[in-house]
Formats: structure tokens, sequence, C-alpha cells
């Protein structure tokens, strides 16, 4: 049986640029069609934005990779037309059990959504994320969208000029140039276009390998997470059993450091350590084995005048708490809309560099988190391990340590609370819809708030009076009319009023807060306008 | 912000020292050594306040003031 990563999905075809006297000009160039450039890429193209892809590949991504997607991307993922098909294959967990030697020291249930159209992640293989992306990019093709995929094109070489990047791309049949208004490099952790353009990459390596590998089985596991620290079956390291669709576990095992990686990832060598773990009666097939070492690190800037890398190439973090390919996409929801209006020459170019303002506080949160859950995972001296010890041999008998047990902390957007977007904050409302966070959902009847957030900016008014719609310097704003009493789970009350009788709130097309006030007034909001497209 | 208590706050504290020592009594050096970290974290729950743990962690560490 053919696996679906081992499937040509945008095959190598020949383009008229390859046969063009002079470069053609694209509007925007994305060099990777990974999640992050996918998602890139449909998100402008769906904005009327010409846009071409190009891959040195021609597939999804092999094996598992990226399993676990969380609320805000699935958001994401719904804005851009392609959240309903990953929950319905993803698989829905809500349960962990925390492994200490040989026995359970506690089990959590994560709550249910409450008041959100999404579950807090999902478990879904890359190659199935990048599989319903392609097919979203194939259905606006269909709706003749301004958007090309074309594989088998590697990037070779890059030239960065004022108002234009020119690019040498190498296909099975010659290289060509062509040049682009716009770069978005979402060509991965070993970027290349990174390298080519020589910008520095700096952070910490951590001295650890660890073994994934996707296991199909019949056995009877729930669908729960299970994190072990210094199992029986992988002394002195961790281990975590995974579930994702189709039957496929996802179990990785940490192996310390002085190992040789090409013996571990024999079968005859991982197949005992599995089989350690699982028991000796279960039945599995090896489906992908991977090694892994891992970095937490970031470029200084994520904007080169008109290059701007997104995902991965501009930021790395260990995998813990599922932050690579989420904070990904909240790149590209950070970027897409900022560089449509700039293209559409409605704001100035200097609305891109808030885009490394706020990814870059995203990037260093991330990189924070993932870094604390790497230092408790692996304990680097002798008093780390004792004190990490004590937190698990305490959470098996109190309540109050197991929030100190970190296997990593699951991906939450960051708040941009130093934007330069924000306007002050005008409302004595809740602090989590404050200026700079993303907006949560909330039911209202048979829908819910976020799709009607989606891809403009809105004001949003509950229970107080604002125009239909204004117009700021050629960019419109549409308000959304709402009262407490559309929801009588009182979400939308409890986390837009909080006590406040009523509020208006500026939202932008990434549904991040720009600004709110109790009330509208008509120069507070055009200013703050101005604010958040980078005008003031 | 409350301070953290640096002048003598125990009452009994012959008592308490005489707990500690007995709670260590025969222990061996690793044993001892996970008691100490267990007691620090269920102290520190305790409290439950960072800015006095902050002060304590200097205290501890002899820091200057």
């Amino acid at each position: 049986m053919n696996k679906i990563f081992e499937v040509p999905l945008y095959g190598y075809k020949r383009s008229p640029d390859q046969e063009a006297p002079v470069p053609v000009r694209h509007k925007v160039i994305i060099v990777g069609a990974g999640p992050v450039g996918l998602a890139a890429a449909i998100d402008l193209a769906q904005q009327g934005v010409e846009v071409l892809v190009l891959d040195d590949n021609d597939k999804v991504s092999f094996g598992s990779r990226a399993i676990c997607f969380a609320k805000r991307p699935l958001e994401i993922l719904d804005r851009l037309g392609c959240g309903q098909p990953m929950v319905d294959k993803g698989v829905l967990w809500n349960k962990g059990k925390v492994f200490f030697d040989d026995r359970q020291v506690y089990e959590f249930d994560l709550q249910p959504g409450n008041g959100d159209q999404r579950p807090a992640f999902i478990n879904l293989q890359q190659y199935y994320f990048e599989q319903n992306l392609v097919e979203r990019v194939r259905d606006l093709q269909e709706q003749g969208a301004p958007i090309e995929i074309r594989g088998r094109n590697k990037v070779e070489a890059v030239g960065t000029h004022p108002d234009h990047v020119r690019l040498e791309v190498e296909t099975p049949e010659g290289s060509y140039t062509i040049e682009a208004d716009w770069v978005i490099a979402c060509d991965g952790a070993g970027s290349p276009v990174r390298s080519m353009l020589g910008k520095d990459f700096v952070g910490r390596v951590f001295e650890d390998n660890f073994l994934i590998a996707d296991v199909v089985m019949e056995a009877d596991f729930p669908s729960e997470r299970w994190f072990w620290f210094d199992p029986p079956f992988n002394r002195g390291q961790s281990a975590l059993l995974h579930k994702q669709p189709d039957g496929v576990w996802r179990i990785d095992l940490q192996l310390g450091w002085d190992i040789d990686k090409e013996r571990e990832k024999r079968p005859e060598n991982v197949i005992p350590r599995l089989r350690a773990m699982l028991g000796e009666d279960v039945q599995f097939e090896l489906e992908w084995v991977s090694i892994y070492t891992f970095q937490c690190r970031r470029m200084e800037q994520f904007r080169h005048g008109r290059v701007i890398f997104a995902g991965d190439s501009a930021h790395q973090v260990s995998p813990f708490g599922a932050r690579g390919a989420n904070s990904g996409l909240q790149d590209t929801d950070n970027l897409c809309w900022k560089l449509k209006l700039v293209i559409e020459g409605k704001v100035p170019e200097a609305l891109l560099d808030s885009y490394d303002a706020e990814r870059i506080h995203g990037a260093d949160e991330n990189i924070l988190n993932s870094t604390r859950s790497t230092d408790f995972i692996t304990p680097k001296s002798p008093m780390s391990r004792i004190l990490r010890d004590a937190v698990l041999d305490l959470s098996e008998h109190y309540d109050f340590a197991r929030p100190m047990v970190n296997s990593g902390r699951l991906s939450v957007p960051c708040v941009y609370d130093a934007s330069p977007l924000n306007s002050a904050d005008a409302l004595d409302g809740p602090a989590q819809t404050r200026p700079g966070a993303s907006c949560p959902d909330a039911p209202l009847g048979d829908a819910f708030l976020l799709p009607k957030l989606a891809g403009h900016f809105t004001l949003l008014t509950i229970d107080t009076d604002a125009p239909d719609e204004i117009e700021v310097d050629g960019i419109r704003v549409k308000r959304l009319a709402l009262s407490v009493r559309d929801d009588p789970s009182l979400t939308l009350k409890r986390r837009y009023l909080g006590d406040a009788p009523g509020a208006v709130y500026l939202i932008r097309p990434d549904q991040h807060v720009a600004a709110r006030r109790d009330t509208y007034e008509e120069n507070a909001f055009r200013h703050a306008m101005r604010r958040a497209t980078g005008k003031e | 912000m409350s301070d953290l208590i640096l002048s003598p706050n125990l009452t009994h504290a012959d008592d308490f020292y005489a707990d500690l020592l007995a709670a260590h009594e025969g222990l061996e050096k690793s044993d001892s050594d996970a008691l100490n970290a267990r007691l620090v974290l269920v102290l520190a729950n305790h409290i439950g306040d960072n800015a006095i743990l902050k002060q304590a962690l200097d205290a501890a560490a002899l820091k200057p003031e």
C-alpha cells in the first residue's frame, strides 16, 4: 500500500515562466510548501493577492512530524476555510496520565470546550494536515484564486533589491529566474533562504536525542496522552505515547546524548525498546522512525527588507508543548493581512515591522516555555534531578505539585501586550480580552463568534451603539452588533464585558484586539485604526 | 507587598529544629536530599507568593541586602 506521504501531490510541471525572455515578476513568492507556507499562500490568495509557492519536493512531509494542533491554529484554519476537515480527521483527547518510575503518579482531565467551537487541541499527522491544505489550494484554484504550487522547484540563489527579490530556481529541466515583490521564507529550521542571505540563527542546542516512532497497532490503548519520567523500559530518560488517526501511535523515547544515531534507528534496535514499553503481546508495525536533537533559537529579525521569515525558518523550539507548527501558523496569521494592505498601498511598509515586534515576542515566549519543559524533562544537574523527582513524588500524593510537573506546556496564543499597534485600554473589562490579546470564542445560538470576525477589521459592539461601518484611509471597518442576550451561557459577557455594561472592540483581521472602550467615540476609534495600521 | 520575615518568628524554634533532624535521622544522603527538596516545595506552596519566595531564595543564598 502506498502511504500518503509517498505519493506526489504537486508533481513537477513546466511553467511558462521557464521560457520567459525576461524574468516574470510575481506579487508574493513563498518558499516551502509545509504547513506554514501553505497556510500563508491560502491566506493571501483568499484575499486576492497573487501568490506562488515553490517547494524543492513534490510530496507532503515524510512521517507524522508535527502531530498536535492547538485551538488557536484551528481557529486560524477556520478562517482559511479548512478547519473542519482537520477536526473531523483528528483525534480528540482530553485525558493525560503521568508515570514516574514504575507507577502512575496522577492523571488529569482537560476541561472540555467551555464556549469555544474548537477543542484545546487535536492530534493529526502533519501529512494529513498538509494534504488538507493542498486540497484547499486546489479548491481555491477552481474558484479562480491566484494561487499556484510548483513542485521540485528548488531555490538556489536569492538576490535582494530595494523593490523586489530575484530568485534562481532549479528544476528537473534546468534552472530559471523569477522575481517577486515579496518573498516569505517558510523553508524550515534549516532554511536555505536564511543561509543564502547569510543571516544568523542563534540559540541553545540541547544535548539530547529523541527517537520518534510511529507504530500502527490495533491495541486497546485509549485516546490519552501518556508521559513517563524515568520508566523501567527507558531508565533515566522519558517517554511519550500519543494517539493519532488510523490506529497510528506516536512514541517518543528520550535516548540521551552519547548514542550512535544510525544504530539506534535500525528496526532490530527500535523494536525491542517498543516491546519493553508496550508489552510483549502487543502486535505493532513500525511506520516511521526518526531521531532528532533539538535547539531553541531564533533569528534576530524576521523581516529582512522584502524577504520575510515565518515558522521554523525564523524560530525553532523544542517539541515539548507543540509550539512549532502552531506558532508558525500564528506567524502567517499575523503577517498576511499586513502584507496585503502594504501591497494595496493602503498602509506604510513600516506596518510589517510590527510583524517582527509581535512575532518575536511570540517566539521568545515559546522558547522560554519549551526550554523550561526541557529543563524539567532532562534535569541538567544532580540537584535539578532531585528537585524534579521531588515534584513527581509529591504529585502522587498532593494536588499542589501537579501544576509543577512539566512535560510540555501546550501552545496557547501569546498576547501582544507591548505591540505598537495597540491603543491604551479604555475599558474596565476582563484582562483576557485586553488590547493585544487574540479574541476568545463565544457561542452565539447555533453559531460562534470567531467566524464572524474573520479577515477584516471589525468594530464589535456589545450592548452599545456605533455606526454600521466606518472607513479610515481607505480601509473599511464593519460593525458586528451583539448583545449579552445573544449568548445565554454568558460566555460573551464573561469574556468581553466583565462588569462593564457595554463595550466596543476594534478587532484586527487576525482576530487580535487592537483597542476597546466602554462606548463608541469617533475620534478615539479613528485614531486606534491608524495605530493598528502602522500610521501612528 | 509584604516582606519576608527574617526576624525570629518561630515560637518553639528548638522543637522545630529537633523535628527537622529527626526527619532526617537514619536516612541515606540521597533520601535526605530528596526529603529536603520535597520540604522546600511543600513550604513554597504554603507561602504561595512568588515575591516572598524570591526574597527567600536571596536570603538563603546569603546575598547582601
